[in-house]
């Protein structure tokens, strides 16, 4: 019996929501004296593997056959190794291919799945029970599993993981798995540079109070002095200011970066619903009554437009100083 | 071409979230429900549209009792044909997959559509459960959908670019931002939704597989600290020191 948990490779890279998802799986582990398998596919080096021993990993599975990440080929990459380890908790990243890879799995062997879990689950004999946020951030349930097979998947930036000196031991796992039937016909690149919004974590954020979409460049230059990402309110993705993909709130993504600095942003109870996770929010508007003020740890009563190249500056000459 | 599209109720996006029964209930008293934006704006609306262009009809499924009615009518009021409502309180995404997927497995669907979230409990579970439970391929947040014949093109956003997919019907598809503009019922939709049908179907079998057993409120964040506007250098410092995030 182990704690299986599916760690995502893009470009042969192990993502770092999938090293959260692995020390949770320790967690998990620890309280049912077991062990952890992480389960992986395509062309990662045996070198990083044996490295997510690092943050418990015993054993790692890959199947490097699998070059194209596909939905259903995958899903049946995950069953087989659930039965190749008999395994009684499957842990995945609340991340695109986890969130589908969890409800395919829990339909198929009809095991309870607590999607974007934020707290190491309580264990009582054979219940589990774990938080998760409803209500776009406005409130948290604690679910019980009711099944004996388990599966969560963990909201990225939930938890920091310890590391230690541990390594793993790799193993392929190249069971027959089918051909998945949708495929890739393109890749388009976003004409965006640096870090994704979802996985960020520093995100510098503005609205309408920038008046228009030639004054980004001081949003960018702040994110720039800072290794942050980008993103915007609703209101200025819908009149194409900025890319939809960077909208982040109820009808956009949500996100839960350690700092979230916002310019020119009410603070609306939608927007508010996608960064309320954000460990430490900064608010710089011109309006003192802002509702955005009330959910902030750190207020700026004054115009983005001087405040933001002052911020720059600021965080510039700490860069160098540290 | 026959399209299902999952509708869900959710409530409006400014509700103050409350709980009752010694926080195991979510409060419904004086909350206003809507259906669910990404099920309406996105998964009906794009559904609409290719049924205007290629033909064929437009069925709504909700899982939920008869409190769900006004959502369900006012999806037909945006134009669906005629809608299911499976006789049931919806308690997980499992139990809610299951239902749809009971009710579909015979129907010939060449596209099941459904939001890629609700805004209440957010879970992005539905869609890959019913993909499973249907034995179809899955698409997952889609922002575009084109249907040509019996081939699929879709795109959606991934890390660093925008993915184009292609594949054969039928298939389910989650829907977010992009498919579709959101859709305002006319006077005209409001008086046939009236006349629509609403097939009320018992629901099958199905254990709880989760529940939630006690709900919570985020504790108060104490009050905003005010930095002088032109001393930025106190921010970053107090951005270092004490909230340790930079």
């Amino acid at each position: 019996m182990s704690v299986l948990v599916f760690a995502d490779s893009r470009g042969g890279e192990i993502a770092k929501a999938a090293h959260e998802a692995i020390y949770y799986g320790k967690q998990i582990a620890d309280k049912t004296s077991s062990t952890v398998t992480v389960l992986t596919y395509g062309d990662v080096s045996n070198d990083q593997l044996e490295k997510l021993g690092r943050f418990g990993a015993s054993k790692v599975l890959i199947n490097r056959s699998i070059k194209e990440e596909n939905e259903q080929t995958l899903s049946a990459l995950v069953a087989e190794a659930v039965n190749a380890e008999s395994a009684k908790v499957i842990v995945f990243s609340f991340d695109p291919n986890g969130k589908v890879l969890a409800a395919r799995l829990s339909a198929k062997i009809g095991a309870g799945l607590v999607p974007g879990a934020t707290s190491v689950p309580e264990i009582d004999g054979n219940t589990m029970t774990v938080s998760k946020n409803v209500f776009s951030g406005k409130a948290f349930a604690k679910y019980r599993i009711n099944t004996d097979v388990k599966i969560l998947s963990l909201l990225p930036n939930s938890l920091q993981p310890s590391e230690t000196d541990a390594t793993a031991t790799v193993e392929e796992f190249t069971p027959a798995v089918p051909e998945g039937k949708i495929k890739v016909k393109e890749v388009r690149a976003l004409g965006g540079e640096g870090v994704p919004l979802p996985e960020a974590e520093l995100v510098v954020s503005a609205g309408r109070g920038l008046k228009g979409p030639e004054n980004w460049g001081i949003v960018q230059e702040l994110a720039d002095a800072l290794g942050a990402a980008t993103a915007c309110s609703r209101p200025v993705s819908d009149m194409d200011w900025r890319p939809h993909h960077e909208h982040v709130g109820q009808t956009g993504i949500a996100i839960r970066p350690n700092l979230y600095i916002a310019a020119g942003i009410s603070g609306a109870i939608q927007h508010l619903a996608g960064v309320n996770g954000s460990k430490t929010i900064v608010v710089i508007n011109t309006d003192s009554e802002a509702p955005f003020f009330k959910a902030a740890d750190y207020g700026v009563v004054g115009d983005a437009f001087e405040v933001l190249p002052r911020l720059t500056e600021a965080v510039k000459k700490f860069k160098a100083a540290n | 071409m026959k399209i299902l599209v999952g509708i869900s109720k959710a409530p409006d996006t400014t509700t103050k979230i409350s709980f009752t029964d010694s926080n195991t209930k979510f409060n419904e008293d004086k909350v206003q429900f809507i259906v669910n934006p990404y099920d309406e704006w996105y998964a009906l609306v794009r559904g609409l549209e290719l049924k205007e262009k290629n033909g064929g009809s437009v069925t709504t499924i909700t899982v939920g009792g008869s409190d769900h009615d006004p959502i369900i009518r006012k999806a037909l009021a945006i134009g669906a044909d005629d809608a299911v409502r499976i006789n049931a309180e919806p308690t997980d995404g499992y139990f809610v997959a299951k239902q749809i997927a009971e009710y579909a497995k015979d129907q010939g669907f060449d596209l099941v559509l459904v939001g890629k979230e609700t805004i209440n409990y957010g879970g992005s579970q539905v869609g890959g459960m019913l993909a499973e439970m249907l034995d179809m391929p899955f698409v997952s947040v889609a922002s575009k959908l084109e249907i040509e014949g019996s081939k699929a093109t879709l795109e959606r956003d991934a890390q660093g670019g925008i993915e184009v997919l292609e594949g054969e019907l039928p298939m389910v598809i989650s829907c977010a931002k992009g498919m579709a503009e959101q859709r305002i019922p006319n006077m005209r939709g409001i008086m046939a939704a009236r006349s629509k049908l609403l097939n009320i179907v018992e629901p099958t079998d199905s254990p709880a597989l989760t529940e939630v057993v006690e709900y919570s409120l985020p504790s108060d964040k104490g009050d905003v600290k005010l930095i002088d506007p032109e001393n930025m250098d106190e921010l970053v410092r107090l951005l270092h020191n004490e909230a340790k995030v930079i």
